[in-house]
Order: structure tokens, then C-alpha cells, then sequence
């Protein structure tokens, strides 16, 4: 479980996956925060009120589903790195991650790379439509890849291929 | 002999909010650092801070470290001896200190000890091995130096550190095999597990070290699983050739001075071991000898940042400085401390605290 | 070996100087150890220890465990973790305590 391996479970998920309902209207941010600890500025961060607000600084991100528009503000000023912005409507056939990645040499838009799930285990080819790396990210870019929609509840990070 | 207003020796996250705090209201501070630089192990920290926006969170560790450092330096009644080691605390409160320069007393009004911690070591045969560091000396070499300190590791420990530190070895090219640790479950933030093992990094909880193996250097390490009484279990070893081991097993207080000097001190593992036992105002047994930092108790930096800031200002309440704005940001120091504290991942800590509490508020009022 | 892009620093180095390790001629920069600038060079042994001679290496890097003392510029017991490596210094490997009368 989540507490000795590191992996969320599908139970741990579901407690923080969007719905389908929300999913079929556009991205949205989905926060892997499963612990409270002292942090909050996913919800400073936020300009939409989509964040609960906290009562305390060790409440967990609580989403408001309407009001998060998938901007993806929070995603670089999460010092866990644990949100994503998920879209569900990318294409006919393809669902769009947005993630942070840390990592040297940067993908190239359009590279072709292999999507990992949240143990890091080969899920599907996926390609790399846009990497975002702005001074005001700090250096966390932001890297959207595109994958089979089948797979949304396991892609979350990504292996390059060379 | 040079009599400051405010000692303070150590000049990592604790001991350089406490010099900013000290100085605030006009007092002469020296700060004593016995690195070449100031900012301790602050400036190696890579990863975004937690917390609020008042402790910077988001913010990279070095990015707050030399922050500060600029702040300090501009600040003309702080006077910082770096490259300066503080050798005694005497009864008399004269403090002795030696650099390249020669050999410097002190006899401060008050004082501030934040000399943070150091790592503990784990026994296990060749152990010292090279090869085999710390988590601190891997961050030294990597992300000081910029040297990549081998092409693959085991990480001894599943705590904060020993997962931002398999972070950083891997955003610096090194393959990371294993995370292992003896505790039946992870130590760190979840979200710092999470984001390695995406990348494919196993974590073995409830193992440990069976021996690191090599002639003149490490070659590889056989890690055992512990049963329920932490005894290692025959039959379980896994095998994993690596030129690096990582040790993180959790810091002691680096308390010699205190010790030295007198301070009642307190055995409280939650802690890291041995603290000076504190009053509520962060002043130990001695009078006018305060404590910030880990070295009164292993917290995160964020938290350590509080307690420098905080304890700068009960030194300027001892020297008498009375100003409008004191109460209103010592009452905001104390409700940030409250609130990294509060939730269960700062259990321990108040718990802790707690058995190391000076119950007289012995020196103040 | 020294790294040249990272994703979240920047290492900016002056000029090189060269130094030397067992008499062999290596490169270092200002602001680096002597242990950093040893580590570079894929030197991980730096002194045998007092009682068997076995190897010790970087532990701490603070300056506080004693496993990395060597002899540099004919002087014992240097604790090359924290000391800053300047131009030309000779470092050799310590065997055992430093001899220092």
C-alpha cells in the first residue's frame, strides 16, 4: 500500500480522480495529495476559489470540480510535485497529461515517448505535444503528453526512448 | 575581549534567521559559521519548500538560502566570522573561538546556539567503505560542487531526506536501484515516495543492510528483510551491484557546546537524542544561553527558520528593547511554529518538545 | 566527474588550476574541496585507516566523522572535506595517524 511502496491504490485514486461527468468537460487538475502535512500553496496558487479553503495548514487540497478550469497554476508551485491536469476531451481518441518533470535533456514537442504509470511501469506509447518551461515555473517545466484514452487512470509520468 | 549584544554560533537556516531577527532592532550581532560560507546545509537543498507563504513555500532551499545571505550582508550591525570554529563555552560565559587568523573571546550579553546536527551512521560490516557517505556529503558533492558522485546507488532510508536526496541523484544521472529501510513503513512525505517510484524506484520497507561488499571501494550491497522484531530474516538478501551508498538514517543535535557548557540536556529520541532542555522562550539552564535549530530538536528547515526568527527576538526582549511591532511578530512566529507543528506529521515533534520542556520559565521577566 | 547541465543549477566555474594527488597532476576550481576536487578525478580513496590500513573515504563532508584526513602540503590530519583546495596543494592518501612531530 501507499505507505510502504509509495504506489496510491486504486482506492487511494479514487478519492481524488475527477468524474467522468467532469472529465467529459474539459482539463482538470487532479491533486495526489494524500497526506497532511504542513503545505499549502496549491491553494494560494489557485485564482479560481477551486481549491476548498484550507482551515488549516495541514489539510489536504480539497477540489472544487466546477470551478477548476485545469490552468494548471498550481501544477510547478507544488513542492511534492503530486498534481497533474487531465484532458479527457485532448481528441476523439486521446487523452492529453499535463505534468511536471524535472529532468535534463528536456523531451522535444512531438517526440514519441513511453508512459509510465505510478510505479513506473510501461503503460503505452505517448507523445510529447508541448513543453512549458517559463521563468515563473522555476524550473519545474510543464510537459503535456497525448496517450490512448483507455488509459487515463494509469499514465502519470513518462520514459524517453533514447 | 568583544561583548556583542547577540552571539550566535552557526549560521545554517536557524542561525541566519535568528541574525536577522537579532538584528532588527539595532543590537551588535556577531554570527560565528565554521564553513567558508554561510547558509549550513540550506544552500544544497534543491527541491521546493513546504509550508505557507510566509516560510517560503515553494521556493527552492538554495533560493531561501541566499536570500538571507544577501539580507545579512547588508545589514551593518552583523558582524559574520565565517571559516571560524567556536571551541568553548566557558562558566564565566566567555566564548573562544579560532580561525586562520588566530584565536578570538567573546563575552556576549546573550547567545544563541543553532550549531544544527549531524548524521548518524549505521553499523553494518564495511561500512566505511568508500563509497559509502551520508546523504548530506552526496548532496555536498552533487549539488555544491557539481560533481556526480558515481553511476549508481542503494538509499539507506525512506525518510524526507533519503527521498529528495534519490531525487536529486537521479536529476543529476545517477541510476538509483533501491530505497530500503527498516521501519515498516515510509518516513517522508508520501509525495516525495510517489515521485520516485514513478521513475520505477523501488522501496523496500522493512529491510536493511546485511553487508556492502568491495576490495578497495564499494562494488554492490546485499540488503535483508527484518520481521516484526527487526530481526533479519536468512533467505531474504537481495544482491545489487553499486558504487554508491547513501546513508540517511536520521541527525543528531550537534550539542558538544551545550553539553560543555552545563545545560541541562534531555534524552528524547523523537528528537534525534540529546537536546538542551529549553523554556518556552528557547533559553536553556544557562541564563541568556538560547537554542534554535535542530540543534534542540531534528525538524524540517522550515521550521528551524521559525525558531532562529523567533529566538532572535527573545534575545532583544532579555536585552530590554521594547518596540511597537515585538509582540505582533513573536505572536506570528509562534502560530507559523503552531502550524507546521499541528498536523500528525509534526506528532512526534510536539511530543518531543514537550519531554524536553524547561518547565520554570527559569531567566525571563 | 564534474557535471555541466542540471536541471536546477547552474555551475559556473573560473578559471582551472591544476593541483596534484600522489604526486600526479589533476585539474580543480576555486570554491571546490579538496575532497570535491578529488572526487572529480574519480579519486574515492583518501586515507587508510589507523589500526588494519583499510580504505576510508568521504563520509560527512562537514568536517565532523574523521574518515577523510589527509596529508596536504606535507601537513597531517587535514580534513579535506572542508578544506578549500588552492592552486598547486599536494595531497597525498594518510596511512594511519598523521605524523605530525
Amino acid at each position: 500500500m501507499l505507505a510502504n511502496t509509495g504506489i496510491p491504490t486504486e482506492e487511494d485514486l479514487k478519492g481524488v480522480f475527477p468524474s467522468m461527468e467532469r472529465l467529459e468537460k474539459g482539463p482538470i487538475a487532479i491533486f495526489e495529495c494524500y497526506q497532511h502535512i504542513p503545505c499549502n500553496p496549491c491553494y494560494t496558487a489557485c485564482k479560481l476559489g477551486a481549491i476548498e479553503p484550507f482551515a488549516d495548514i495541514n489539510d489536504m487540497p480539497k477540489l472544487l470540480e466546477e470551478k477548476c478550469s485545469g490552468c494548471g497554476l498550481c501544477l510547478a508551485k507544488c513542492p511534492g510535485l503530486a498534481i497533474s491536469i487531465l484532458d479527457y476531451t485532448y481528441s476523439e481518441t486521446q487523452a492529453l497529461i499535463k505534468i511536471p518533470y524535472e529532468f535534463l535533456p528536456l523531451p522535444a514537442e512531438g517526440e514519441k515517448v513511453t508512459a509510465l504509470n505510478r510505479s513506473g511501469e510501461p503503460v503505452c506509447e505517448a507523445v510529447i505535444v508541448k513543453v512549458l518551461n517559463p521563468a515563473t515555473f522555476d524550473k519545474t517545466p510543464m510537459i503535456s503528453l497525448a496517450f490512448p484514452k483507455e488509459h487515463i487512470k494509469e499514465v502519470r509520468h513518462f520514459k524517453r526512448l533514447v | 575581549m568583544k561583548t556583542p549584544d547577540i552571539l550566535i554560533v552557526g549560521g545554517g537556516p536557524a542561525g541566519m534567521a535568528a541574525a536577522l531577527s537579532a538584528a532588527r532592532y539595532g543590537k551588535e550581532v556577531v554570527v560565528i559559521e565554521r564553513d567558508p560560507h554561510l547558509g549550513g546545509q540550506l544552500i544544497k537543498q534543491t527541491h521546493m519548500f513546504f509550508g505557507s507563504e510566509k516560510q517560503q513555500a515553494s521556493v527552492r532551499g538554495f533560493d531561501i538560502a541566499y536570500k538571507m545571505i544577501q539580507q545579512i550582508e547588508a545589514l551593518p550591525n552583523v558582524t559574520v566570522l565565517k571559516s571560524t570554529t567556536v571551541t568553548a563555552l566557558y562558566d564565566d560565559g566567555v566564548v573562544t573561538a579560532v580561525n586562520r587568523a588566530g584565536y578570538h573571546k567573546f563575552l556576549p550579553k546573550t547567545m544563541i546556539v543553532a550549531t544544527g546536527a549531524f548524521e548518524k551512521s549505521l553499523a553494518f560490516p564495511n561500512n566505511a567503505l568508500p563509497g559509502i557517505y551520508g546523504a548530506g556529503a552526496v548532496q555536498t558533492l552533487m549539488n555544491m560542487h557539481g560533481i556526480k558522485p558515481g553511476q549508481s546507488v542503494v538509499m539507506v532510508g525512506a525518510g524526507n531526506i533519503g527521498l529528495i536526496v534519490s531525487y536529486q541523484l537521479m536529476q543529476a544521472g545517477v541510476e538509483v536501484k533501491a530505497i530500503v529501510d527498516a521501519a515498516p513503513s515510509i518516513g517522508g512525505y508520501i509525495v516525495h515516495a510517489s515521485k520516485v517510484r514513478r521513475m520505477g524506484v523501488p522501496i523496500y520497507t522493512n529491510y536493511t543492510v546485511k553487508q556492502a561488499h568491495g576490495e578497495k571501494s564499494l562494488e554492490g550491497v546485499t540488503i535483508w528483510k527484518l520481521d516484526e522484531k527487526w530481526q533479519p530474516m536468512p533467505g531474504t538478501e537481495m544482491h545489487y551491484d553499486c558504487d554508491i551508498l547513501c546513508v540517511s538514517v536520521g541527525l543528531s543535535p550537534l550539542s558538544e557546546l551545550l553539553w560543555q557548557r552545563g545545560c541541562q540536556m534531555a534524552y528524547v529520541p523523537s528528537l534525534g537524542g540529546y537536546v538542551p532542555k529549553a523554556n518556552e522562550h528557547h533559553e536553556t539552564s544557562i541564563a541568556n544561553l538560547f537554542v534554535a535549530g535542530d540543534v534542540s530538536g531534528i525538524e524540517e528547515a522550515s521550521s528551524a527558520m521559525v525558531e532562529g526568527y523567533l529566538t532572535g527576538l527573545y534575545c532583544n526582549l532579555r536585552l530590554e528593547v521594547y518596540a511597537e511591532d515585538m509582540a505582533a511578530l513573536i505572536a506570528d512566529y509562534k502560530s507559523q511554529l503552531h502550524d507546521l507543528r499541528s498536523g500528525p506529521a509534526g506528532d512526534k515533534i510536539r511530543e518531543g518538545l514537550a519531554q524536553a520542556k524547561l518547565e520554570e520559565a527559569l531567566h525571563v521577566g | 566527474m564534474r557535471i555541466t547541465t542540471h536541471p536546477v543549477l547552474d555551475f559556473k566555474r573560473e578559471e582551472a588550476f591544476d593541483f596534484y594527488f600522489e604526486g600526479e597532476k589533476m585539474t580543480g576550481y576555486p570554491g571546490e574541496t579538496i575532497a570535491a576536487a578529488l572526487h572529480a578525478n574519480d579519486i574515492k580513496i583518501l586515507s587508510l585507516s589507523a589500526k588494519n590500513h583499510e580504505p576510508r573515504g568521504l563520509y560527512c563532508a562537514i568536517g565532523n566523522c574523521s574518515s577523510c584526513l589527509m596529508v596536504v602540503n606535507d601537513i597531517p590530519n587535514v580534513r579535506v572535506c572542508v578544506e578549500p583546495l588552492s592552486p598547486g596543494d599536494r595531497v597525498e592518501r594518510q596511512n594511519g595517524q598523521g605524523d605530525i612531530v
